[in-house]
């Protein structure tokens, strides 16, 4: 009995005391500060992992090789969302108010962007949503403070049918070829519908969409309807398991693995490897390149974990294709604020000043290659009215163990796009009462 | 009408200082993160206490019904131009009822685990549909929907305080209700069936009739406590969200509080929406710096586990039991009393 | 119609019931002995998975690997009945489930504490490739688990329908306080049918684990598994097997042919319909012998 009025007793005074505490939490002053939504337990665990300990190992190579950014030095802290909308809002509702206050937002999940929306917007802090996120965020006019940076997933969609097309000999050869989307039953997964169908009706390639549903650890029905239809290529847009289980029932079903084309998160290590053998020979877009050739990845080893700071609990994830997307994700975080810092002083800015500089990003092939980076990505170039930034992408093939790159840096069709992109992004001004900027004058006044 | 006892004293003591004084603490977190959500998980235990605790008939796709009030709200308010907010919020609470009672009429022929698992196709179906027909999206294919600006006569709600503080309304009048309605002769026929189905009929009551109507009332208040989710704490929610793990943190929150009891709603969701953010601050403060954050977040997910399985051995009876006690022991000393699953 | 095509999404779907039933036996053996419905078994076959493949690649050869792991299961469900569900004897089967569930997150988070998130392959070393007949796909590896589950199957059968230990498990089950007043040792026959359980979860989470490899998602085959275990009866082994084959079969044929005309991805959702339509025609399930007690 008085164990339990113990245990009441404590757990309320632990509530009570939790409610009240602050809910920011101390930073170290004078720093650039980022508050990481990360994933580092649960089903998505491995590319949470991999993608916030590439970034994190970044900003710690700008501090200990450069001592900050023009001196500012570089602060972060992490809350865990599990990969969980919900959480992720706690988290961002715990971190927002921090001091020094936050320079951008990383959640690297579609739902925890969507929800937070609202909210960065008032606070006027940018929300990247690098390689993903929604896709009618391009527009900066209506979207001024969210950044689908390198890639939306229309423009991967695009990307994609552009490199079958090569493929098979050039666009003109597409109209007489099919093609199967095998995609994840979920907004994300659904998102590029419309889009395929439009390429479908561009190109004249027949075309069919098949949902899986989450979590996609069964898909025999899926693929033996592929088998009847006897496409020329599969496109896989999965999530998680349902990527290897993709590849084991494709070859189960004799589909070949060669003519299966990933998206962006059916990319990495952890989608091909547990499917062994079955993922020989399968393709995958990815807007990074993998490995550790480059003078950035191989500064990190040799200055960050050298020092015994890395974020890596398994180095040998250290290039991989969550890692790496870390590491560009870094770069594109860092260079942002450089560039503000050009505008506002070398100080710690405000989340706004630091939007600024998102939308005046420019890293052409020339800058890529002093900070390290030629070949891990190409450019991006970011302005008012296009947040993408005209990444480019390339594509991966896996050899059993590894990645390697199989085709030049390839461009998305954006002029076909952006009509669409414009009016789904004056739907959502509409509904929700947002008059749009006009991106003409920002430009002028610049 | 039910007696105004000392107990209804403390809850309206408590819902004026929730309403007065509470708004004044300045910490958006505190409202937007930590109030809101738990006073829509609170109204949504309400209702599966109402099926699962009185009635007696378990579901595990509470979510699912969540998901229909929030849908249902959004598309009312969509489509239907100047509709006021509560009427909007009413309408969200009587589809749910409507799609409640249909997914409730296997309870007529099962019982126990067969008809829980048997919820799940609603819980499944539910997310497919919405997810699938972009119409209910209000034609966005990926199945999002994001909250409109929200009114009621002239004032925006658009501020955390207010959104609790609707919120806060909302959910003490259907609870007040629900007193209302446990205490009176729906409440004794719910026990009945839950109790002894066969004595029950012997008894008169219509059985048929009062599962249905659990099963109704239940999923209003599960539909709008689905519409204060999305409209009041989120603001941009998918079909994702209202997923399995959402339907079972919903029977968490009964079994913890106490089932049969509307207090256990309130008294669970503080545990359930509070502890993890609890465990999390701490695991930050005392090993954030120490340890690698992934290990510190493993840790506190046992931990999660663990207190959830120790709670349930010392307390089965939920926490509701345990503030019974404490009071009446606090009133008599020396007697112990039994933990009897009944009203407040 | 296509009668071949059908031949063949018709073995498919069978095969794939067989995968559902390796799990759904699991649940099907602690339903039996404790009444309670085990939400953890999909941790369970996840930590048994993901400690065998990480003894594998620690070096550790196949059996020594397999026999390792089949302790640790072994003694985690001693732990599981002597920590969590004996002191919650007496409870609603709500709170023993909840109880699971809380269990869960404890098993999946040591599972991670211990091994890591990373996503590991394992190979069993069968092919998952389809065997050389003509139209129909077979896939070696779908044969090989159907094996291995008809083996698992009759042994159990077997078990508990003809040896004195099978006894005591069934006396167990029907009534606790005459089994003890009889003599029967409980704890001892927890300990081992938990034991078995880790057994069916370590082979579970190996055949599953080489088709989606080893990851945190195992634990969510349950939800394959759940209607399984509505319509064979959660106490029925024999109802595990052949209500796997019954769902693995209506839920791809349903998703082929019906499918493409409501949007597709229906077979999340249409196993538990089917599950539910069956039920409410017999509402105790194919083999469910004992009446169902209210929660």
């Amino acid at each position: 009995m008085s164990l339990r009025k113990h245990l009441a007793g404590a757990v309320f005074a632990a509530a009570l005391a939790g409610l009240g505490a602050p809910a920011a939490q101390a930073q170290t002053p004078g720093t650039q500060y980022f508050p990481l939504q990360s994933y580092r337990v649960g089903p998505y665990a491995a590319g949470g992992t991999g993608f916030f300990g590439g970034f994190i190992d970044y900003m710690n190579l700008i501090n200990l090789r450069d001592g900050g950014v023009n001196g500012v030095k570089l602060s972060w802290s992490e809350c865990e969302t599990q990969y969980i909308v919900e959480q992720g809002v706690e988290c961002y509702e715990r971190m927002k108010n921090s001091n020094p206050p936050p320079s951008a937002w990383n959640p690297l999940s579609v739902g925890i962007a969507y929800a937070m929306i609202p909210g960065i917007t008032a606070d006027k802090v940018p929300l990247i949503t690098i390689d993903h996120g929604r896709t009618d965020s391009t527009d900066g006019a209506v979207f001024p403070y969210v950044f689908p940076l390198l890639m939306n997933p229309y423009s991967e969609t695009s990307a994609i049918v552009n490199f079958i097309g090569s493929k098979v000999g050039g666009d003109q050869n597409l109209g007489s070829k099919s093609i199967v989307v095998l995609y994840h039953g979920s907004p994300y997964g659904r998102e590029t519908i419309p889009i395929y169908q439009l390429l479908a009706q561009k190109y004249g390639f027949k075309l069919q969409q098949i949902e899986v549903p989450d979590p996609g650890t069964e898909q025999e029905a899926q693929w033996l309807e592929i088998r009847r239809i006897h496409p020329d290529f599969v496109v896989l847009r999965g999530w998680g398991v349902m990527n290897p289980v993709a590849l084991k029932t494709a070859q189960k079903t004799g589909f070949p693995a060669n003519h299966i084309i990933g998206n962006v998160w059916s990319n990495s290590e952890e989608d091909a490897k547990p499917a062994g053998d079955a993922a020989k020979g399968y393709i995958a877009l990815t807007t990074q390149a993998t490995g550790t050739s480059y003078p950035v990845i191989q500064q990190i080893e040799s200055t960050v974990y050298a020092a015994g700071k890395g974020d890596m609990a398994d180095k040998s994830r250290i290039g991989s294709v969550y890692y790496n997307l870390g590491v560009v994700n870094g770069i594109l975080n860092v260079e942002a604020v450089r560039i503000a810092q050009a505008k506002f002083g070398d100080q710690t800015l405000t989340g706004d000043q630091v939007r600024w500089g998102f939308e005046h990003l420019n890293l052409s092939p020339d800058r890529v290659k002093a900070l390290g980076a030629a070949g891990l990505f190409h450019s991006i170039d970011v302005t008012c009215s296009d947040h993408e930034g005209h990444g480019l992408v390339t594509f991966q093939q896996w050899d059993g163990t590894q990645w390697h790159r199989i085709s030049d840096w390839i461009a998305p069709d954006w002029a076909l796009l952006r009509p669409i992109i414009e009016a789904s992004a004056n739907k959502y001004a509409a509904q929700n009462g947002i008059t749009p900027r006009d991106c003409q004058s920002q430009v002028a006044s610049n | 009408m039910a007696r105004f006892n000392k107990l209804h004293a403390a809850a309206a003591a408590l819902f004026l200082l929730m309403a007065l004084v509470v708004p004044f603490i300045p910490s958006d977190y505190l409202f937007d993160a930590i109030l809101t959500p738990m006073l829509a998980i609170s109204l949504a235990a309400l209702g599966l206490n109402l099926l699962a605790g009185y009635a007696g008939q378990v579901s595990l796709g509470s979510a699912a019904f969540m998901a229909v009030g929030a849908f249902t709200a959004y598309n009312c308010l969509l489509r239907v131009p100047g509709l006021p907010l509560l009427v909007d919020l009413g309408l969200a609470g009587l589809v749910t009822a409507a799609v409640g009672v249909f997914f409730g009429l296997p309870s007529l022929r099962l019982q126990g685990f067969y008809l829980a698992v048997s919820t799940l196709a609603a819980q499944f179906f539910v997310q497919w549909a919405l997810t699938n027909f972009a119409w209910f999206s209000g034609g966005d294919t990926s199945g999002v929907i994001t909250t409109p600006p929200l009114f009621i006569g002239p004032m925006a709600i658009d501020s955390p305080v207010r959104r609790y503080l609707l919120s806060l309304l909302i959910v003490a009048a259907l609870t007040a209700l629900a007193v209302r309605l446990v205490s009176g002769r729906a409440g004794r026929e719910f026990l009945a069936v839950r109790d002894h189905e066969l004595a029950a009929r012997v008894l008169g009551v219509k059985i048929l009739r009062t599962k249905l109507f659990a099963c109704a009332v239940s999923s209003f208040y599960i539909g709008v406590a689905g519409a204060l989710w999305a409209f009041l704490y989120l603001r941009t929610v998918e079909p994702a969200g209202f997923d399995l793990d959402r339907s079972f943190e919903i029977l968490f929150v009964i079994i913890i509080g106490g089932l049969a009891s509307i207090r256990g709603a309130f008294l669970g969701a503080a545990f359930i929406v509070v502890l993890p953010l609890l465990l999390s601050r701490a695991g930050a403060a005392v090993f954030g710096s120490t340890f690698d954050s992934g290990l510190v977040d493993i840790v506190e997910k046992i931990i999660l586990g663990v207190l959830i399985i120790f709670f349930l051995r010392v307390e089965p009876a939920g926490l509701s039991a345990l503030v019974a006690r404490i009071r009446w022991q606090h009133i008599t000393r020396s007697r112990t009393v039994e933990t009897s699953g009944s009203l407040t | 119609m296509d009668w071949g095509f059908f031949a063949g999404v018709a073995i498919a779907g069978l095969l794939a019931g067989v995968m559902y039933s390796l799990v759904a036996i699991g649940f099907v053996l602690i339903y039996k002995t404790s009444s309670v419905l085990n939400f953890a078994q999909g941790a369970m076959v996840l930590f048994a998975a993901l400690t065998f493949v990480s003894l594998h690649e620690e070096g550790l050869p196949f059996w020594v690997a397999f026999a390792v792991t089949l302790g640790a299961m072994i003694v985690l469900g001693i732990l599981i009945e002597a920590l969590v569900l004996r002191p919650l004897v007496n409870q609603p089967p709500i709170t023993l489930f909840l109880a699971t569930l809380g269990l869960s997150y404890v098993i999946e988070g040591a599972a991670q504490l211990f091994w890591g998130t990373q996503v590991h392959s394992l190979d069993l070393g069968i092919e998952d490739v389809p065997l050389p007949l003509n139209a129909i796909l077979i896939s070696q590896f779908d044969v090989f688990c159907a094996v291995v589950a008809g083996v698992i199957v009759a042994a159990l059968t077997i078990l508990f329908r003809y040896t004195r230990t099978g006894l005591a498990f069934r006396a167990a089950a029907e009534d606790q306080y005459a089994a003890l007043n009889t003599g029967l040792r409980l704890p001892v026959i927890w300990a081992s049918i938990w034991g078995v359980a880790g057994f069916v979860s370590l082979v579970a989470g190996l055949l599953w684990g080489a088709r989606t490899g080893v990851q945190f998602s195992l634990s969510l085959v349950v939800l394959k598994s759940l209607p399984v275990l509505v319509l064979g009866g959660f106490d029925s082994i024999l109802g595990a097997i052949v209500g796997g084959l019954i769902i693995g079969l209506t839920e791809t044929l349903a998703e082929v042919y019906i499918g493409p005309y409501v949007g597709g991805g229906i077979d999340q959702w249409i196993a538990y319909v089917i599950a539910l339509g069956f039920l409410l025609v017999r509402p105790t399930g194919l083999f469910g012998q004992r009446s169902v007690e209210r929660v």
